[in-house]
This record gives C-alpha cells, sequence and structure tokens, in this order.
C-alpha cells in the first residue's frame, strides 16, 4: 500500500483511492497559491482588513453566503433534516431570506455611507465606546473561540470518516488558514469562500440528484420515509416532510416548536441578528465596491441560500428514507454522544451528523468522493479564515486603535493585523486542545455564541431607526439583552422544568429554546434602550448624520434599470421564497 | 470583473474545476474499463464520467472566459 495511504488508514465510514487523495492535495495547494498571489495586494488597512473595498456585488455575496456555509453547517444541518424532517429548512428560508434582504435594502446603506470597519465600529460612532467596548471584546473572544471549535469539529470529523489523526488534522488546517489569511487578509479569505462555495456545490450536488433517482422521486421518497418512520413506531411520521402545517401545536412536530417560535424567535430575531449585526457574515458585504454592489450582494447570497436546502436539507431526508446497513436492515442514526462512545462504536452506530458522509459514501466513487471530501474540509478551512478575519479586524480597530493606540499608523496596523492573525490562528489551536479535554465547553460556547447576537439586532436597529435612542440606552439595552438571556440559559440548565416559562412548552427541544429565550433577550434589550433613552440625553443631530434613519441622505439608484435594480431583484427573491413556502407547506 | 490584480477570482475558480474534472473524469473511465469489486449504488449511471465530464467542460469555459490574456486585454480599452 503506498505509506501515504497507510498514515491515513484505520477503521473509518469512507476510504480514500489515491485519486481522491489528489484531489484533496491540490485544494491545499491551489489556496496556498491564492494566498501568495495577493500577497502583493494587501497593503494598506484597507486592502487588508476590507480586501480594498473593491469587491463586486457577485464576489461579495458569495463570500457572504459561503461565511456561514461552513462543513459544521452542512453536516449539522443534514443531520437535523434527518432528525427534525423537513422543518430543518426553516433555517436556510424564513431564518436568513428575510433577513437578507432587510440588510440589503434597510441597513446596507447605513454600514456604507458611514464607512465602518465593522459593526462594533458603527456602534462606536453611534452609541459610543461603552456599546463598542461590550461588543468587540465579546465578538473577539467568541471569535477565536468558534475558530477552535471549529478546528476541533473538523479533526474528529476527519477521524471518524476518514481515520486522520486528530493533531494531523488540526496541524495541517491550521497552518494552511494561517499563511493564507496572514498574506492575503480578507481578499485571500474571500476568495477562498468563493472556491469553497464552488466547490461544495461540485461535491454534494450529486448526492440529492442521485438520491431522488433511487428513491423514485420526491413523493418516492415520502412514502418511503413515512414507511421507515411507521416500522420504527415514530409518532405523526407525515409530519417529517411539511414545513408549516404541523406547527399549529408543539406536539404535533418533531421539533416541540410552535409557529410563534419559527415566525418570531427565528425569522424575527435570530436570523435578523445573525444576518445584520454578525460582523463575521457583515464584513463580506462591507468589502463591496459601491452602495449598489453592497445592496446586490446580500440579495444575490440570498438567492442562493434558497437553494442549498437542495444539497444539506435533502440529503438527510434521503438519509431517513434510504439508509440500510451492509445486511440490509433499516438503518437508525441515534445522538452524536451515543454514537461516538465506546459502547456506540462497538455496535457500529452513526451519529445524526454523519448521515451526510454516509450519501456521500453511498454514490460516489473514486475522485467523486475526494471531491466531497475536499468540500468538507475547504468548508471547515474557510470557517476558520472567516473567524479569524473577523476577529483581527475587530482587534485591530476596535480594541488596539480604539482604546490602546489611538494614532496608529496604517502601515502599523497592517503589519500587526498579520501577527495577530498567526496569534489568533494559535490561540484556535489551544481552544481546539482545551475543546478536546472538556467536550462540555462546545455546547456552553455555542450557546454563548447566540446570546450576544439577538440583543445586538436591538441595539443595532434601534441604533439605525431611531434617533431618540441614546448612548447611555444602547449599552445599558445591550448588557441587560445579554445577561438576560445567560440567565435564561442558567435557569433553565439549574431547572429543566422552567422550560415551560422560557420556551412556553415542556416539550421544547434545545431548537425551540435558543428561538425562545432569544426572543425575550431582544424585546428585553428594546424595553431597556427605550425606557432608559427617554430618561436620558439624546445626541445632537449633527452627531447622527450618516447613521440614523431620516439623517442621512441615501442616494437612489435612478440611472440603473430595473435588471440591475436592488429593489427588483430583492422582489423576485421574496417571491420565489413565498412559492418555496407554498409548495413544501 | 477583476477583484485582485490580473488574476480573476473566476480563473482560480476555472482551474479548480478543471482539474478536478479531469480527475475524476479519467477515473470515471477506468472504473468502467475496469469495474470495481465493491460498487457504489446506481453505479450502472457512471456519475463519475459525467459530473467529472461536466466540471471539466465548465471549467474550461472559465479559464478561457477570465484568462489572464483576457482580463489583460479588457484592462486595456
Amino acid at each position: 500500500m503506498n505509506p501515504a495511504l497507510l498514515f491515513f488508514s484505520g477503521s473509518t465510514l469512507v476510504h480514500l483511492a489515491p485519486v481522491d487523495l489528489v484531489v484533496i492535495i491540490f485544494y491545499f495547494a491551489l489556496v496556498l497559491a491564492i494566498g501568495l498571489y495577493l500577497k502583493g495586494q494587501a497593503n494598506t488597512g484597507d486592502d487588508f482588513f476590507m480586501a480594498g473595498r473593491e469587491m463586486t456585488a457577485w464576489v461579495a455575496g458569495l463570500a457572504f453566503l459561503s461565511a456561514n456555509l461552513g462543513s459544521l453547517e452542512l453536516m449539522g444541518w443534514a443531520g437535523n433534516s434527518y432528525k427534525y424532517g423537513i422543518l430543518a429548512a426553516h433555517w436556510y428560508w424564513i431564518g436568513a431570506i428575510p433577513a437578507m434582504l432587510f440588510l440589503a435594502l434597510v441597513m446596507m446603506p447605513f454600514y456604507h455611507i458611514c464607512k465602518t470597519h465593522s459593526v462594533p465600529g458603527y456602534l462606536k460612532l453611534r452609541f459610543g465606546p461603552g456599546a463598542q467596548a461590550i461588543s468587540s471584546i465579546s465578538f473577539a473572544l467568541m471569535t477565536v473561540l468558534m475558530s477552535g471549535i471549529n478546528m476541533y469539529a473538523m479533526a474528529v470529523v476527519m477521524k471518524v470518516v476518514l481515520g486522520w489523526d486528530l493533531n494531523f488534522s488540526i496541524l495541517i488546517s491550521s497552518v494552511t488558514v494561517a499563511i493564507y489569511v496572514a498574506l492575503g487578509g480578507l481578499r485571500s479569505a474571500i476568495f477562498n469562500e468563493v472556491l469553497q462555495f464552488f466547490l461544495i456545490w461540485a461535491g454534494a450536488l450529486l448526492i440529492p440528484i442521485l438520491g431522488l433517482i433511487e428513491a423514485g422521486g420526491w413523493s418516492g421518497m415520502k412514502a418511503k420515509i413515512i414507511q421507515n418512520l411507521s416500522e420504527q413506531h415514530v409518532a405523526n411520521p407525515g409530519s417529517y416532510t411539511h414545513l408549516w402545517s404541523t406547527l399549529g401545536n408543539f406536539s404535533d412536530n418533531p421539533m416541540g416548536i410552535n409557529w410563534v417560535g419559527i415566525v418570531f424567535g427565528l425569522g424575527a430575531v435570530i436570523a435578523m441578528g445573525y444576518w445584520t449585526t454578525d460582523f463575521l457574515v457583515v464584513q463580506r458585504v462591507l468589502s463591496a465596491k459601491d452602495l449598489r454592489s453592497a445592496k446586490l450582494a446580500p440579495i444575490i447570497g440570498a438567492g442562493f441560500k434558497m437553494m442549498v436546502p437542495f444539497i444539506v436539507i435533502l440529503p438527510g431526508l434521503l438519509g431517513l428514507a434510504l439508509l440500510r446497513d451492509p445486511a440490509g436492515h433499516l438503518m437508525r442514526l441515534v445522538p452524536a454522544d451515543l454514537a461516538w462512545s465506546p459502547a456506540g462504536q462497538a455496535q457500529g452506530l452513526h451519529g445524526y451528523d454523519e448521515v451526510l458522509p454516509l450519501m456521500l459514501a453511498r454514490y460516489c466513487g473514486p475522485g467523486l468522493l475526494g471531491l466531497g471530501i475536499t468540500a468538507l474540509v475547504a468548508g471547515f478551512m474557510s470557517g476558520m479564515a472567516g473567524n479569524v478575519s473577523a476577529f483581527t479586524t475587530v482587534l485591530i480597530y476596535d480594541i488596539y486603535g480604539a482604546f490602546i493606540n489611538k494614532d496608529a499608523s496604517d502601515e502599523k496596523k497592517v503589519t500587526l493585523g498579520r501577527w495577530w492573525t498567526i496569534l489568533g490562528v494559535v490561540i484556535s489551536i489551544g481552544t481546539a486542545y482545551l475543546v478536546m479535554h472538556a467536550q462540555s465547553i462546545m455546547d456552553y460556547v455555542q450557546s454563548l455564541f447566540s446570546f450576544f447576537i439577538a440583543p445586538l439586532f436591538g441595539t443595532v436597529i434601534l441604533g439605525m431607526l431611531w434617533k431618540r435612542a441614546t448612548p447611555a440606552g444602547g449599552w445599558s439595552g445591550l448588557l441587560a439583552g445579554t445577561l438576560s438571556s445567560v440567565g435564561m440559559y442558567g435557569w433553565v440548565k439549574a431547572d429543566p422544568t422552567a422550560v415551560r416559562y422560557v420556551a412556553l412548552s415542556l416539550q421544547a427541544q434545545d431548537q425551540a429554546q435558543n428561538m425562545f429565550r432569544a426572543l425575550w433577550s431582544c424585546l428585553i434589550c428594546v424595553i431597556v434602550t427605550v425606557v432608559v433613552s427617554m430618561i436620558t440625553k439624546p445626541k445632537p443631530d449633527s452627531e447622527l448624520k450618516d447613521l440614523v434613519y431620516g439623517l442621512t441622505p441615501i442616494p437612489r439608484d435612478e440611472n440603473v434599470s430595473m435588471f440591475h435594480s436592488p429593489v427588483f431583484w430583492g422582489a423576485v427573491v421574496a417571491v420565489v421564497f413565498v412559492i418555496l413556502q407554498i409548495i413544501f407547506w | 470583473m477583476n477583484s485582485g490584480g490580473n488574476l480573476s477570482i473566476w480563473f482560480f475558480i476555472g482551474v479548480s474545476l478543471l482539474v478536478n474534472g479531469v480527475l475524476i473524469f479519467g477515473s470515471g473511465i477506468y472504473e468502467a474499463i475496469y469495474p470495481p469489486v465493491n460498487k457504489v449504488v446506481l453505479y450502472d449511471l457512471h456519475a463519475t464520467i459525467w459530473w467529472g465530464g461536466f466540471l471539466l467542460v465548465l471549467g474550461l469555459v472559465y479559464c478561457i472566459r477570465f484568462s489572464p490574456a483576457r482580463e489583460r486585454a479588457r484592462a486595456g480599452k
């Protein structure tokens, strides 16, 4: 056997052929080549941290989408669709599309016109250094932790799927990310995100196509799912293929949620918070070359986001319909902690999140398998690169430049940016090993990350649309919303029956709890901001110019044709979105 | 569109699709001539051949459309 193949051998989900390894190695060579090529174009702060603010709408839009389309996302939501059925598609449709359109048509003008480098930077301009400090420190901390978790998760997946050594996966991915982001900055991260977007489609699109052929089309797949779930005595098996019709009651669907949680918790708060204020994704749109491109970028991202369920949700559903063990018995996937326990491993169990690799191995021969694995690796690496580039930007502009050295030169910021990129990767490696020895941290940090998003949306949206909001109101509202979210999380951890108050039902699963916690924390943030603003002194209008609705002259797209108009394409995306909801009702 | 010097990002995409297409298409042809013992589900559809061929053609189109020579010519206009 080839020595390289011996290194990767072991008890694994799939086995790579030499051509698969060539496909993977070519990917690593290409991303390093891109980093080296772009090194000469990252000389100024705007070049390194904002990709020169010269990205076209297509590049910024695909990077905006890809920054969110990591492998944790792909494998996790494929697993969720196996677990919860088509309800998981809500996270791609109502949990993304309205928010992306809102960012494009309502919020983007404010971000673009005030020329901020980051979301915490906008908060500084609007509410002062207090809100900037809370936002930037929490964001930097969470981002670098998430990068480490991404790294660890990739190493675990590569071990389970391919039998690769954990240390080898962490080392090779972190060194590659450190090199290409430190060399080319945000531009390099964006280039690789667009490359990853193509690789993901090229590597994953065959699974639903071949799966639907095998299942006998959509109706054949639905019939098989109902038959399989009925055999396993699962209650209400028909609910696995309906998007809205089972959301009238908590007990009618596998997620234990109702339409209020989906529409208001997910669509109006979590999605709005994530897609409009999480700097990891917003940074990609801020790199657009002009306002029209910045408005079109999220709309292009939304158009493709609507199609992602085809390569993520559908494989999960197909797994529910088709997966059988080598003896021909129905295969039932289980929670990851059970699958990866010694007992689970002895029984040959697989976790929900393994449904995508299992489907990949089912249909893809040599070459195609390598491309599918490359798509997963690319997703993990661009997730890491996205976190590290956003971390560096916030650290340099919103912590170092705002509080430590306000007079730092552009050249010094770029030099520091390169070093902090490497340091960010090193801290991520430390986090990865920390998580490896205390895996419960992973659950806590992922929850912590969501604590900041929902209240932040309340603060930013009030700041943009209500000129009476004061610095004290913004700062205290953000703090109150965040603390209340942490408090609700701790309350349910200490007393699980408290879920009946937090999520309105004892049947609420983790996702349902997240939705309602986000909803309450955003409402608390808004109420506190409004009350405190009413009793404190507002900023004069002259200080709010270009930051608030009514005081910001927004250029109209008067000289562009209908087919170049963001409003037109936003309407097209909205219509397709509504049609999809009706089709899968 | 040129978002980064003389080489467009779409050229890199084209190179990636082209090389992967060649490798996958070649692997599919090899498998068709020497069928494996453990076949994937729906092996008879030969997805490796037509999907590899599709990626190859798409990559070629991108490489030609966004080649450095064309980009330079466009920038010179």
